[in-house]
């Protein structure tokens, strides 16, 4: 009798213990889940970082605080905008796949922990931090000339509208994703948006004093400060991992952990493999390895795998990288020669690529092709004339571009009266 | 008392400050400058854009000596810049001095130089 009992107790506290382990099994794969997405939106936002100091060293030392500030702006500003507006155009949930709003703000109630559940402020998070990617890569682009209040009229309209309504035909669930269009993490989505939308900058401001000689042939205005640039590339590198792993969006479960070490091992590959093969193209163009070439080839390779990262294999990522390195070069070589002026080669780097991440996702990615083509161009074409018409508005109305005199002072005395290297002898005016 | 200016290659400071020293000659400032001569123009290229360079790095070196120490000095310059034909090797200019004030102790002339 005091046997059945014992045997009883130890059943009935064995069930129990067992009902606990599944759900601390439960709450553990939640809290693994969104610890990794936060670590990961933290690396994204690190990329700003990355993104300033790049730009900040490929531009003269007169637009240094200009530059800087604008990379300070376009994330603080944008992330505002994407709060109040962005996010519920993103991801409105349902709606008729063009456009559609699930309303203002971000809910602040958890979840049921569940493996995979995102509670939805790390969502927003991670979100966001893509949000001012796609902005801040503008801002190299229409350096040295850009009036500091039209940036801040661009970086809200980006973040807010722009971005979030070509990102929720793709992301949000729309008629690009229902065509079967793949971007994993955001060739298109992300970086050709950002890409073409500078590139509309850049044709609309028309290029920096001086760039074009008057028989039209190509001049140098030299970067300030190359080890600040390539400090800049090293720290997007290793921000892309959480751009790219994070993007699965978790990591509990063989599934995820798997799919997550790939993506972060073909990233890697395809940076090393565009670096490279920017180092050996401009070598050979221009008998001399060109670091900022090479700089921006490592960029070219992670912009080119970021569509594609867990589709593809170890091999098909070099290749990948291998032909972005190659694209970035001849993309620069034809901005010269069409006189665009893209002072750090941010249309290369995130339009160019951007596409060929597209494209390069149905030809290794086995993702129907010609939805990826359709996504290739729409998603650029949207960027680029919407930001044309904004761009041109502003210059209808003298809100675009600074004086002559003031360029040549440089941006950062007659936009901001402020200097970046107060004190030091390499401010000069040329 | 004499001002002695001499634009050197900045490659060749080290070795013709080792040369001055070993003549006693102790005192003297360096300034980097650029400055624009015969030489051959560098060639660099910048983003796939070849550009001609100019105006080249220098250093300009200033002594102000007694006269007796004026051919030390042009010896310990010639010692070390290459005097090899090629074009851009940089001059030596002497001027007269009128003055000469040490600031500390107000002494004036010869004895203010050395």
């Amino acid at each position: 009798m005091k046997n059945k009992i014992l045997w009883c107790i130890f059943f009935c506290m064995g069930s129990l213990l067992m009902a606990q382990d599944s759900l601390s099994l439960e709450v553990n794969a939640y809290a693994i889940d969104n610890l990794f997405l936060f670590v990961c939106a933290v690396l994204v936002l690190f990329m700003q970082a990355g993104f300033a100091m790049l730009e900040a060293g490929l531009n003269s030392a007169k637009n240094t605080v200009n530059i800087l500030f604008k990379n300070i702006m376009d994330l603080s500003a944008g992330a505002l905008l994407y709060y109040i507006l962005g996010y519920g155009l993103m991801y409105p949930g349902d709606g008729n796949g063009w456009f559609a709003f699930a309303g203002f703000g971000v809910s602040e109630a958890g979840v049921d922990p569940a493996s995979g559940a995102l509670h939805p402020q790390v969502d927003w998070l991670f979100q966001v931090a893509f949000a001012a990617t796609a902005a801040t890569i503008v801002s190299g682009a229409v350096a040295g000339r850009l009036k500091f209040s039209a940036y801040l009229i661009y970086s809200v309209v980006l973040t807010g509208i722009i971005y979030p309504i070509s990102g929720y035909w793709k992301w949000g669930g729309g008629w690009l994703d229902q065509l079967g269009f793949y971007d994993f993490a955001g060739s298109l989505v992300v970086h050709a948006l950002g890409g073409f939308a500078g590139l509309a900058g850049a044709i609309v401001l028309g290029p920096r004093l001086g760039r074009f000689g008057k028989n039209g042939h190509s001049k140098v205005i030299p970067g300030s400060n190359l080890a600040l640039s390539a400090l800049g590339v090293l720290i997007l590198w290793v921000g892309w991992y959480g751009f790219n792993p994070g993007s699965q969006l978790a990591i509990s479960g063989a599934a995820n952990t798997n799919a997550v070490m790939l993506i972060a091992a073909n990233t890697t590959l395809a940076a090393a493999s565009g670096a490279v093969a920017a180092m050996l193209m401009a070598w050979s163009l221009y008998k001399k390895p060109d670091l900022t070439m090479a700089l921006n080839g490592a960029l070219a390779g992670l912009v080119g795998i970021t569509a594609n990262c867990d589709s593809v294999t170890n091999i098909e990522s070099i290749i990948i990288g291998l032909v972005a390195g190659l694209l970035v070069v001849l993309g620069i070589k034809l901005l010269n020669k069409l006189k665009i002026d893209d002072p750090v080669g941010a249309w290369p780097v995130h339009g160019l690529c951007g596409i060929w991440g597209g494209i390069a996702t149905g030809l290794f990615g086995g993702h129907p092709l010609v939805a990826q083509i359709i996504g290739s161009i729409v998603i650029p074409a949207w960027a680029f004339i919407t930001m044309f018409i904004l761009f041109s508005i502003l210059k209808s109305v003298d809100l675009l571009r600074v004086s002559e005199e003031e360029e040549l002072i440089g941006l950062d005395i007659s936009e901001h009266k402020e200097e970046a290297y107060a004190g030091f002898q390499i401010f000069t005016v040329e | 008392m004499k001002l002695i200016i001499s634009i050197i290659q900045p490659e060749e400071l080290p070795a013709i400050k080792e040369e001055l020293l070993k003549r006693k000659i102790y005192k003297f400032t360096i300034t980097n400058a650029k400055g624009q001569g015969k030489e051959i123009p560098v060639q660099e290229v910048y983003r796939g854009i070849s550009h001609e360079i100019t105006l080249l790095i220098k250093v300009r070196l200033e002594i102000a000596v007694n006269d007796e120490y004026v051919d030390a000095v042009i010896d310990a310059i010639t010692t070390v810049a290459k005097q090899d034909g090629d074009k851009g090797r940089g001059k030596i200019f002497i001027m007269p001095i009128e003055e000469c004030i040490r600031i500390r102790t107000g002494e004036k002339g010869t004895t203010a130089i050395g």
